[in-house]
């Protein structure tokens, strides 16, 4: 593909996105639901699709999904399970226990950093199926020589999230990915963890030229284990897609696998042979009606979202809400830090960068930071009584073993210099280097750093580094 | 008064008189005297059941109560789940398979005193109206060995005739309980939908399947009706609440209730004539008892019939793709692949019947045609209810035939399954609505065998229902097979 190609093409996507839920048990049946157990070990007659055996739905896996809901802006409303049938060894009653129509959460939206709405379609609650081993060369169940099946995680609640095509490159569906999980690891519905696969994302790609009105053919890319991978696999296919219409071909809707070795995505299933799931209302369950009451307490008990979060800290720092250190202040959970060192007096901006930078470098010790102290220094840097380096080096020692900022900086020999001291440094640097100095007089700037290194070296390191170049400038005139 | 077996033994187990032992002896010697002709039974549980028996006999030594249903009989169809006992469906696909829970209303049973003297044959996974579409073979009518029990629930209803016990469960889909009652000539019941746990029943149509009672009186079926009825939180479909009450009001008579005798059903398709006189005899009897008797028209009902062979193996359809040959149960051998795995195992294990209702319920769910069908027979669902609830404003019960005549032979309606289908036509409706309906004997037809009538009752109006039935029941006319109790 040329460089005027691609900006020719658009590329259109929209991604699927399920989550594990963290509930303690399974959504239709009291086994644990838990990660990295013996294979089934937590199963009975009900997840295990026994004859005989009857769902009944777990109340807090409901109550995750109207979080999660609620979160993304949908409407909770009243919904059905429906029965979505098709065969599958890891799948017990070879039916799923769905929403198809009428789901818990419709028609919401996800604001990306950059403050560009996604629209959500819908999110709804399913069952997880049972994890497939395909032991052979294909790895897939076709020319397997056997599979083993660990039905631990049939039964697991999902919430199935679906966005709208709205996303036009590979950074968006990123950034929608990485946002989403936030939102759904603030809810509590929901570690994140897309290694452990407890988020799992399909993506459906298609690509358009510039300014047509219309959506092309698309395709559902699956098997997509990192965020990376989803990143690889977007850019693998719309070129793929671009690539077959220059060339006046058409592109067939189907499911594709992506290869996260080889790189590249490959037919799965053609729509000819897409199933026909046949859906129809679960008969063994009746519909949830969640009271308005119910509705009302979740969205009450909802913490600040990431968005909510990055917009307070923003405002702290005079920042913009998608600046990195807003980003990550927030991604890394600081901002309870930062609310406590603004409280005490420290100036916004620079408490959001010691805490982007220092801060989030000793994340570990970051929550046995007594948020006084931080303030201190912050305090301390802002006056000028500390430059940025000695600011650092307090930080980082009080992240390794705490203590009180002041008595710190004073062990380390880092003074505030009394007013004029620097001035009659900058004198006896000026004395001992002529040349030098007369190469920076005439406009030589990049001298300018050889000089401000002299005057470090004789404050050891005391000496604000700014006001020091201040200095130098307004003595040349 | 008539004497209730069931009644009658356990209220003498409890009082000491009789031991469990020696009630279970009994019933297993006639068992063992007549089940080689008859074939109600899958398995015949003799060591399991003397062991229970043996349980009850030492609680009342010690003082205790055994409950209810002390040492009573009971025999089980064997689509019911029970720990550790073959529970076949009478299906290739399931034989041999253990479930490793009970149903819960095994659970209830057993918890009441009764003790459980085998599983019975049914039409494979309670598909069928003459338990013909056994995997193991029919079940015959013990009153007329070449005539059929009726079914699905035939083995259920044929043990009870045959005296092999006093009481027996069934599951009903669309007659499966009061179909085979009318044709062995005991009493049937189909409670309201949500009164009895689905849970450990292996379901055929979830949306109309039920667990009932079979006994041979009608205050026997309400001591067992009260003892399975009730809130099962396995069950996400049993109503909460307590149940209606079916002993409550036995022997009341049915002075100034007002009982419908309903149009369609009376000149449904197929009926005999003798049915059709023997329903308005009964009609005729209340009303000599001082009822108020009417006709009524419930005119959605015709409709039925159609409905339900599309709802039914719409459901069944999915419900039986569990059978896969991949976890329990029956695999074929050989297969290159998964697919043909599935393809043989379910080739093998499934009959005819089965695979018919698979395929019909498949397409009826396709894309393209849901709408069409099963969209189509869920909204005359609605309508059988909203009719059904037109009439019960103005009546306390509705009447009708059970079935269309008296046990016929066996062969005679396997060639044809739509005429095998029209057995139904009176007791579909009540499955559509989830209403209530039992059928209570009504005297014999022409061969001596004998007929039914069925009594339908709003939904949780079972108390209002037994009372009825229990007054058709001491106006009865002489039946046939009393030697055979
Ligand atoms: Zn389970």
């Amino acid at each position: 593909m040329t460089a005027a190609t691609a900006t020719e093409w658009e590329t259109v996507i929209g991604l699927e996105v399920h989550t594990e839920l963290c509930t303690a048990t399974k959504l239709f049946c009291g086994c644990a639901n838990n990660f990295g157990d013996q294979p089934n070990t937590n199963v009975c007659p009900v997840c295990l699709g026994l004859p005989g055996s009857l769902p009944v739905l777990n109340r807090m896996a409901v109550e995750y999904a109207m979080r999660i809901g609620t979160a993304l802006h949908c409407t909770v409303q009243s919904s059905l399970f429906h029965r979505k049938n098709y065969f599958y060894p890891d799948m017990p009653k070879d039916y799923q226990i769905s929403q198809y129509d009428v789901p818990i959460n419709a028609d919401g939206w996800l604001a990306l950093p950059d403050g560009r709405r996604v629209g959500i379609e819908r999110a709804h609650i399913e069952e997880d199926t049972g994890k497939s081993t395909h032991v052979g060369e294909s790895g897939r169940i076709h020319g397997a020589d056997y599979s083993l099946v660990d039905y631990n995680r049939a039964g697991v609640p999902l919430v199935e999230i679906v966005g709208r095509p709205d996303l036009r490159s590979s950074e968006d569906a990123r950034a929608y990915v990485d946002e989403l999980r936030a939102i759904l690891v603030a809810t509590g519905a929901s570690d994140g963890k897309m290694e452990e696969g407890s988020l799992r994302v399909d993506a459906n790609v298609s690509v358009r030229r510039r300014g047509a009105p219309e959506l092309g053919t698309r395709c559902e890319i699956k098997n997509m284990n990192s965020l990376r991978s989803l990143g690889r696999a977007i850019e693998y296919e719309a070129a793929r897609q671009i690539a077959i219409l220059e060339d006046g071909g058409t592109i067939s809707q189907e499911t594709r696998h992506w290869d996260e070795t080889l790189g590249r995505t490959s037919t799965m299933r053609s729509k000819e042979e897409a199933y026909d799931y046949r859906y129809f209302p679960e008969p063994d369950l009746v519909p949830i009606a969640p009271s308005a009451e119910w509705v009302k307490a979740v969205a009450d008990a909802l913490p600040p979202m990431p968005a909510d979060r990055r917009a307070a800290v923003a405002e702290a720092a005079g920042m913009a809400p998608d600046a990195d250190p807003v980003v990550t202040v927030v991604r890394l959970d600081l901002d309870p830090l930062l609310n406590a060192a603004v409280a005490a007096g420290a100036d916004g901006e620079l408490a959001v960068k010691r805490l982007a930078n220092e801060v989030a470098a000793g994340l570990e010790q970051a929550s046995t930071l007594d948020p006084r102290a931080f303030a201190a220094v912050v305090g301390m840097e802002s006056r000028s009584e500390l430059t940025t380096a000695q600011a650092r080096t307090v930080l980082k020692e009080l992240l390794e073993h705490g203590g009180d900022p002041a008595a710190i900086a004073k062990a380390h020999g880092f003074e505030a210099m009394a007013a004029g001291a620097l001035s009659g440094v900058i004198d006896q640097v000026i004395a001992d280097n002529p040349g030098e100095w007369d190469r920076f007089a005439a406009g030589e700037d990049k001298v300018q750093g050889f000089l401000i290194g002299k005057i470090k070296a004789a404050t050891g390191g005391n000496a604000d580094l700014k006001e020091a170049s201040a200095l130098l400038r307004a003595r040349r005139g | 008064m008539t004497a209730n077996p069931a009644l009658d033994l356990a209220a003498a187990v409890r009082r000491g008189e009789r031991s469990a032992v020696d009630v279970l002896e009994e019933h297993l010697a006639r068992v063992d005297a007549t089940e080689a002709d008859v074939h109600a039974f899958n398995t015949v549980l003799g060591e399991r059941a003397r062991v229970a028996a043996g349980e009850v006999d030492a609680a009342v030594a010690r003082g205790e109560d055994p409950g209810p249903l002390a040492g009573v009989p009971i025999a089980l169809k064997d689509n019911l789940c029970t720990r550790g006992i073959p529970t076949t469906c009478s299906s290739r696909i399931l034989e041999g398979w253990q479930p490793p829970y009970d149903a819960t209303v095994v659970t209830r049973v057993a918890a009441a005193g009764a003790v459980a003297v085998g599983k019975t044959n049914l039409d494979e996974f309670a598909m069928g109206s003459s338990t013909e579409n056994s995997a193991f073979g029919p079940t015959r009518n013990p009153l007329d060995l070449s005539r059929v029990p009726g079914g699905s629930s035939g083995g259920s209803a044929a043990a009870v005739a045959a005296g092999y016990a006093p009481l027996a469960l069934g599951s009903d889909t669309g007659g499966s309980i009061r179909q085979p009652a009318a044709l062995c000539g005991v009493v049937g019941v189909k409670p309201t939908y949500g009164v009895v746990s689905r849970y450990g029943l292996v379901a055929f149509a979830s949306s109309l399947d039920q667990v009932g009672p079979f006994a041979r009186t009608v205050g026997d079926a309400a001591l067992l009706f009260d003892v399975i009825a009730g809130h099962d939180p396995a069950d996400s479909t049993s109503l909460p609440g307590a149940a209606p009450v079916a002993s409550a009001r036995l022997g009341e008579g049915v002075e100034g209730l007002r009982v419908g005798l309903v149009t369609e059903l009376v000149g449904a398709e197929g009926l005999s004539a003798e049915v059709v006189a023997g329903t308005r005899a009964a009609a005729d009897a209340l009303a000599a008892a001082g009822a108020k008797v009417d006709e009524v028209s419930v005119p959605a009902t015709v409709y039925g019939l159609s409905a339900y062979y599309l709802i039914a193996p719409a459901e069944a359809s999915s419900n039986l793709s569990r059978y896969d040959g991949v976890r329990y149960g029956h695999r074929a051998e050989g297969a290159a692949d998964i697919t043909e795995m599935y393809v043989a195992t379910r080739s093998e294990g499934f009959g005819a019947e089965v695979k018919r209702r698979i395929m019909l319920g498949t397409y009826a769910l396709s894309a393209g045609y849901y709408d069409a069908y099963y969209g189509q027979a869920q909204r005359v669902r609605t309508l059988i209810i909203r009719d059904f609830d037109a009439a019960y404003q103005s009546f306390d019960v509705l009447l009708s035939p059970t079935a269309p005549g008296t046990a016929f032979p066996l062969g005679e309606k396997t060639a044809d399954p739509l005429v095998m289908y029209l057995n139904d036509v009176c007791t579909i409706p009540s499955n559509l609505a989830g209403h209530p309906a039992m059928s209570v004997p009504w005297g014999a037809g022409a061969d001596g065998l004998p007929l039914g009538v069925q009594i339908l009752a709003p939904a949780l109006g079972e108390t209002v229902m037994f009372q009825v039935a229990a007054a058709l029941e001491a106006m009865a006319p002489a039946g046939p097979g009393s030697s055979a109790r």
